[in-house]
């Protein structure tokens, strides 16, 4: 199987899934299951390549014009993520099978979630920006999908559309980014963009950048202000929230954060940010978490909470934190997955996930708890499990964020372990709330809609194979320390590190901050209801869930007023508008580039006829506007027609003054044709004077630009006009006298073709609306 | 004279400009029009005004420019067809609307 197979692979099964469901019925999923688990035996098979420092790469052309290649590399933190999604898809898939009714449409699910996997792979394995963005964008789009899977709910579709705005709003930052980051270095592969770290960081663009790039990695990874999605999504089936919303998308972005600390890292301004971000979600995350009543809301809440931390690792920087970081997350994945999979059998079982309800299921679901109770723990960062070990490293890590190359944080680096002490305290109390009053405190109640049992063994297994590799990483962190945690931790720093996971430290500091969170954690649990009372009166979280819900109507809002502002239905507003607009742009041009110049040294005399000509025009064209019977407006536009040719005799323009004559006839003759059968003028009395005014100003400043114009076209002349061509080849070459005709008929000949074509198209145009008309019926009939 | 027919080419233009934009639909053809003359007028002036005798050639120059006025003839006969085909517009519209007045003409509300 090739590498090239493993990424396309999904997509082509995707393909096939509406086919394969006709051969298979029902039992569809097994048949999808495959795939993740050849998938992931073929990651397993690469182990000992990767561990040796091998990566496996692909090359193809894509669009090599651009840059834009597919190609694929395969290095120790694309392989830890290829097992997440191959992993956790395998569980979750044969857990899907038991989990759906089969009256659900089991195709589009599939389909959509094998989309899902194949992006996902993709965006991990990608070695190109542009087709790391192109995957990027297709788990939004699958994840889309998956949230909005029972579209005949509301809630799916605002959560749907909800997550879609946010992470597609970041994905568009991102590829800003990089667009950003391909300018400077030429080019898109990443590993030759880690190669130029010190050209990006000693640029200009290097701030607005890494902000870009970031702002895709917070909003896919839910973090604040974008962590809002998050718990939208849980409207998505549970084994969709398991997959995507908690053990493979929402870490997309840890991903891109931590492939970019190569070509971004290691500077204050990528510790501030990436740190400051990680700590404030992991600490708003897990406080909002204790205020839930759905368990699923609480999972959301709480993967907020641990994403920040694993980001606040990997913002350290150092090789010990990055460790933490990549440790916990691959915890994270085992215990998150496998609560939202108990979460799942809880409501399949019993109806509801609403915990004010659910009392001592572990009576009659004991594997179940089981599952909640291990999980429950590791999250919580209890000993032994896994849990615990990567939260000592995590609070080792925030201990040393002075002595590393982070001194300058000296004032406020108490801060540090402090927020690590008080989220984790809060984590504790919402992990132990999760599985205690549900599993354990009192008696089975009636007010579930189902009547509890166990779950089948297919719900139960990969659960019970997730929660078990809680217990064997916490027993046994060796495992994957060597395998797969360290080549991770060496492809993110670029330098050899080893990596080994102690149980016991000795007695220190991280020691006792774990001792303080377990006693401190269990008092306030057992004082749950008045910590819960407390934090009731607490004056509503600030919350970008607000603003969210404020800003799409107002942008929605806002379009519609704009466009009612200025698309208002009448000609005359647009009429307005263009010579508004007209105005504006020359009269500006002819202020701005200086053109205002007018010579008079080159006029040609006026003779007292012609002002009297002049004046008749005015006249004439003043009677147009102001005379109330539309017959005078007639005869006025008659007058300035007829002026106009006789202007032309004057201008020695012979042919003009017989054409215009003539035309001024027949276009006379029509108006009085048409008028005779069109009302009277319009009373333009109930125009508002406000209205009046402002034609009265647009025409007098039209006029005057046009005067202003005419004067500029005559005062000045760039080149000699080409006219002394005509006059000494009219008779040459043309073989007439009269240069005008020659002109229209012989020289430029195709104009007067294709005034005839106009004259002949509005003739039949004329005729076909006369002739032709369409009644109400739609029958065509004769007018008379 | 150049000036002078500028400042006519100028009220053309203005008279035209406050026609187009009055409620009356044969009051928007009259304004068309009006503005087609104006530009008529404008194209001539641009150039140079009664320079030489009338262009056929016979005799001696100076002949005034006759490229100008070939276009103007185009011009000419395009604005006959333009308006033609609006008056007969504006005719047909208003028997079947029953209105000419622009305000009215707004589309359909219930798009």
């Amino acid at each position: 199987m090739s590498f090239l197979a493993v990424v396309l692979s999904p997509f082509i099964l995707a393909m096939l899934v509406p086919l394969l469901r006709k051969a298979a019925g029902n039992k569809i999923g097994w048949v999808v299951s495959l795939l993740p688990l050849t998938l992931f035996i073929w990651l397993v098979k690469q182990l000992p390549t990767v561990m040796s420092g091998e990566p496996v790469t692909v090359f193809y052309n894509w669009v090599p014009s651009i840059g834009v290649n597919f190609s694929l590399y395969l290095d120790g933190l694309s392989l830890l993520f290829g097992f997440l999604i191959t992993g956790i898809g395998f569980a979750v898939i044969v857990y899907s099978i038991y989990y759906l009714s089969t009256k659900e449409n089991l195709t589009n699910f599939y389909v959509f979630i094998l989309l899902f996997m194949g992006a996902m792979l993709g965006v991990v394995m990608s070695n190109n920006l542009i087709l790391m963005y192109i995957f990027w964008e297709l788990t939004s789009f699958s994840s889309f999908l998956l949230i909005g899977f029972w579209y005949h709910k509301e809630r799916s579709r605002y959560g749907a559309q909800k997550s879609m705005l946010i992470t597609v709003i970041g994905g568009f930052s991102m590829l800003a980014g990089i667009v950003m980051l391909w300018v400077l270095t030429g080019t898109f592969e990443v590993r030759e963009i880690i190669a130029q770290a010190a050209l990006i960081k000693e640029s200009g663009f290097y701030i607005p950048i890494t902000i870009l790039v970031l702002l895709g990695a917070f909003s896919k990874s839910a973090q604040i202000p974008f962590h809002i999605w998050l718990p939208d999504a849980m409207e998505a089936p549970t084994p969709i929230s398991c997959y995507l919303h908690s053990a493979t998308m929402v870490k997309a972005g840890i991903y891109l954060i931590a492939r970019m600390t190569g070509a971004l890292g290691g500077t204050e301004f990528w510790f501030l940010t990436v740190s400051s971000i990680g700590l404030g979600s992991l600490m708003l995350g897990s406080y909002l978490a204790l205020k839930q009543k759905d368990l699923k809301a609480i999972l959301a809440f709480s993967t907020i909470s641990q994403l920040g931390l694993i980001i606040t690792l990997i913002g350290y920087g150092t090789p010990g934190a990055i460790m933490g970081g990549i440790f916990h997350l691959f915890n994270h994945s085992a215990f998150k997955g496998s609560l939202f999979l108990m979460v799942g059998i809880v409501d399949h079982e019993t109806g509801t996930r609403d915990i004010s309800k659910l009392r001592g299921l572990a009576k009659v679901m004991p594997y179940t708890a089981a599952i909640a109770v291990i999980g429950s723990l590791a999250m919580a960062g209890v000993p032994p499990f896994n849990g615990f070990l990567s939260k000592e490293l995590f609070f080792t890590a925030s201990v040393e964020a002075v002595t590393a190359n982070l001194a300058f944080i000296h004032p406020y680096a108490w801060l540090f372990p402090l927020i690590a002490l008080c989220a984790s305290i809060f984590t504790f109390v919402y992990s132990v709330s999760i599985f205690h009053k549900v599993f354990f405190s009192g008696e089975v109640t009636k007010e579930t809609p189902k009547h509890p049992h166990e779950a089948p063994v297919g719900l139960l297994l990969p659960g019970l194979l997730l929660v078990s590799i809680n217990v064997i990483i916490g027993l046994f962190p060796g495992l994957v320390a060597k395998s797969i945690i360290e080549p991770a931790v060496v492809a993110i720093t670029g330098a050899p590190f080893y990596v080994k996971i102690y149980h016991w430290h000795g007695l220190n500091l991280p020691l006792a901050m774990s001792l303080v969170v377990i006693i401190v954690g269990l008092v306030l649990y057992y004082r749950l209801d008045q910590l819960k009372a407390a934090l009731a009166r607490v004056p509503g979280t600030p919350s970008s869930n607000r603003f969210y819900d404020w800003a799409v109507p107002a942008v929605l809002n806002g379009a519609l007023r704009i466009t009612n502002i200025q698309m208002t239905g009448f000609l005359r507003d647009y009429n307005l508008f263009i010579i508004l607009y007209t105005l504006l742009v020359v009269g500006g041009t002819i202020f701005m580039k200086d053109a205002l110049i007018i010579s008079t040294a080159d006029l040609a005399e006026v003779a007292f006829f012609e002002v009297v000509m002049a004046l008749i025009l005015v006249a004439g064209a003043l009677g147009v506007v102001f005379l109330k019977s539309r017959l005078a407006a007639i005869v006025s536009l008659g007058v300035v027609g007829y002026t106009v040719a006789l202007l032309f005799v004057i201008f020695r323009a012979p042919d003009l003054a017989l054409t215009q004559l003539l035309v001024e006839t027949v276009t006379l003759a029509l108006f009085l044709l048409a008028f005779s059968r069109l009302p009277k003028f319009l009373s333009e009395h109930d125009t508002p004077a406000r209205v009046k005014g402002i034609n009265v100003v647009a025409a007098l400043l039209t006029g005057a630009l046009a005067t202003t114009l005419t004067l500029i076209g005559h005062s000045n002349k760039y080149f000699e006009p080409i006219s002394h061509y005509f006059i000494e080849n009219t008779k040459k070459l043309g073989g007439g006298t009269n240069a005008v005709n020659v002109i229209l008929v012989d020289f430029r000949g195709l104009d007067t073709l294709g005034e005839i074509a106009v004259l002949g198209i509005a003739g039949l145009g004329v005729y076909a609306m006369i002739k032709l008309a369409i009644r109400k019926g739609g029958k065509a009939h004769e007018n008379e | 004279m150049e000036l002078m027919m500028s400042l006519v080419i100028g009220v053309l233009f203005a008279a035209g400009t406050y026609l187009l934009l009055s409620r009356s639909m044969l009051r928007v053809i009259l304004g068309t029009a009006l503005l087609s003359h104006g530009v008529l007028l404008m194209i001539l002036t641009m150039g140079k005004l009664k320079r030489g005798a009338p262009p056929i050639i016979i005799g001696a120059g100076p002949f005034t420019d006759p490229l100008p006025q070939a276009l103007i003839l185009t011009a000419i006969v395009i604005g006959f067809g333009v308006t033609s085909f609006v008056l007969v517009l504006a005719y047909r519209a208003y028997q079947t609307l029953k209105t000419d007045d622009l305000d009215k003409l707004r589309g359909v509300d219930d798009e």
